[in-house]
């Protein structure tokens, strides 16, 4: 069995992704910026497909940036808040501790150029409190960044609240919600965002394209200067076939949203019932307030690298936060962010899946994840400690 | 591109010497669960030589390779060969390591080495 539950790395594209992508390519090569009919037609693409997008959200098309993909859309999203921040006298920020690193990088390089930043407590369920982020405003604030959805354990923040409260206090409001575009509903006005940052390819489209919406009336600032592409926000010729397909890739997202999700929960829910059968394993972030697809679980006396190549070789892809993952020393900062211990944090699993994903195939995931936790414990000399009572279990 | 060496998966889907020696002549542990990495080793020594070793890991597949070709590779020797096991031996019999999980063979050869001074250290009492 080949199965695929790595959805919050990346997506398959859909087939109308690339049927948009190939027809551009085909038909539409001009340079939007040429004067021509070649030209102009892959301008009209171009704004057909920012009009779509737009309409996804709730937004104006012009409030629409596209840009090489959600780490760009943070980086330029905050940069922009900062030095309109900078300019009012307002050099605050808050964020929470369990943000993508796009964010948490580009904060800790604003914090170098004078900038004081205060990273909300998450909570053991993965959850900002909104009553925290008021008391956390002050005079100087001049952003607040929240992330959507969380991308290791899928935790969906309440950003209607959020937002409102920003709103209320008159300050910036920006979502990475890389993993809910096209995952979760989105009205940036209902919601009160003033910034918001998605990624293609999280939402079956193509690598290398995402978009940055600003509310009319938030100044950006580019990070890349040259042509006038993008009303002056993005230089750069526009990636065409990229921006058609993101908006295909949407366009189907959105219209099977709901049945998609449902089927989803469903699914997601037996994995957690099934691999909570598994002793001293605990399913990370809320139960419920989490997306769809994400199962993220810590397994005690085992280790997340040899766990999922374990997987791998029986058929499963899936990811961990485990440190030997990205060659650092410490585990996933999400991890970490819920109050899970270093030693625990080194055997976690994510599991995300998608609309492929079967009955039968969670079925599969749950007795193969048993046996190769199984496995790796009965060689584990922390899992010795603990069943011989020299340690004491966590989960 | 696979990410480790078919050495290294060979190692890791199927580890040699895997277990506990009860009566061990020499025990050690080195890591610890706060980076990820532990490794044991247990020595039984006959006349100088290692006539049996066992180990357990918990870590990485890098992890697990590394201390299974560590046990392969002083298995049958003598204490002073053991302790001349480098990482870079243990490294290169398994056709090579990324570089950022060197660090797994160095942990191997600091598991054996703290099983033969457990070792000396129990012979060191025992002739006192």
């Amino acid at each position: 069995m080949k199965i695929y539950a790595d959805n919050a790395a990346t997506t398959p594209m859909h087939p109308a992704a690339m049927k948009a992508m190939l027809r551009c390519m085909e038909e539409c090569y001009g340079n939007p910026s040429s004067l021509h009919t070649t030209g102009q037609r892959a301008k009209e693409t171009l704004e057909t497909a920012r009009e779509e997008i737009a309409e996804a959200l709730n937004a104006a098309p012009r409030e629409l940036i596209f840009t090489s993909g959600g780490s760009e859309a943070d980086n330029q999203a905050l940069r922009s808040a900062a030095a309109l921040g900078r300019k009012q006298g307002k050099t605050h920020i808050i964020s929470t501790a369990f943000e993508h690193h796009a964010v948490l990088h580009t904060l800790e390089r604003l914090e170098r150029e004078g900038f004081s930043v205060t990273l909300l407590d998450v909570h053991a369920d993965g959850l900002v409190r909104p009553a925290e982020l008021e008391a956390a405003i002050r005079p100087d604030t001049c952003l607040v960044s929240v992330m959507y959805a969380n991308n290791e354990i899928g935790t969906v923040q309440p950003i209607r609240e959020l937002g409102a409260i920003c709103r209320a206090h008159g300050v910036l409001f920006h979502t990475d919600a890389v993993q809910a575009v096209g995952q979760l509903p989105i009205d940036v006005q209902a919601q009160h965002i003033d910034l918001l940052s998605a990624s293609a390819h999280k939402f079956h489209g193509p690598k290398g394209i995402g978009f940055l919406y600003a509310r009319r009336g938030v100044p950006l600032t580019p990070l890349i200067e040259g042509g006038a592409q993008e009303r002056g926000k993005r230089a750069g010729t526009e990636n065409v076939p990229a921006v058609a397909g993101m908006a295909a890739a949407l366009k189907e997202a959105v219209a099977g949203m709901e049945e998609n999700a449902a089927r989803l929960r469903v699914l997601r829910d037996r994995l957690i019932e099934g691999l909570n059968t598994i002793p001293h394993a605990a399913l990370n972030g809320d139960p419920i307030r989490r997306l769809p697809g994400n199962v993220s679980f810590c397994f005690e006396g085992v280790e997340g690298e040899a766990l999922l190549l374990l997987l791998d070789d029986r058929g499963v892809a899936a990811s961990s936060g485990s440190a030997c993952t990205s060659g650092a020393l410490d585990p996933s900062h999400v991890l970490l962010a819920i109050g899970r211990s270093h030693d625990v944090a080194h055997g976690s699993l994510r599991l995300s899946l998608g609309p492929d994903t079967t009955e039968a195939e969670i079925d599969y995931i749950v007795e193969n994840v048993r046996d190769v936790v199984a496995h790796l414990r009965g060689f584990s000399p922390v899992w010795r400690d603990l069943t011989e009572g020299k340690a004491a279990f966590i989960l | 591109m696979a990410l480790y060496s078919e050495k290294v998966m060979d190692h890791f889907r199927k580890p040699r010497n895997v277990g506990v020696i009860p009566d061990a002549d020499g025990v050690g542990q080195v890591g610890n669960a706060k980076c990820g990495d532990i490794m044991k080793m247990y020595l039984k020594i006959d006349d100088g030589i290692i006539s049996d070793v066992k180990f357990e890991t918990f870590g990485c597949g890098s992890a697990i390779a590394s201390s299974s070709m560590a046990t392969e590779l002083i298995k049958g020797k003598s204490v002073s060969e053991a302790l001349s096991l480098t990482n870079k031996a243990v490294a290169e019999a398994l056709d090579g390591l990324p570089d950022y999980k060197l660090h797994c063979s160095v942990l191997a050869e600091q598991a054996v080495r703290a099983a033969l001074e457990d070792y000396e250290t129990r012979r060191r009492e025992q002739s006192r």
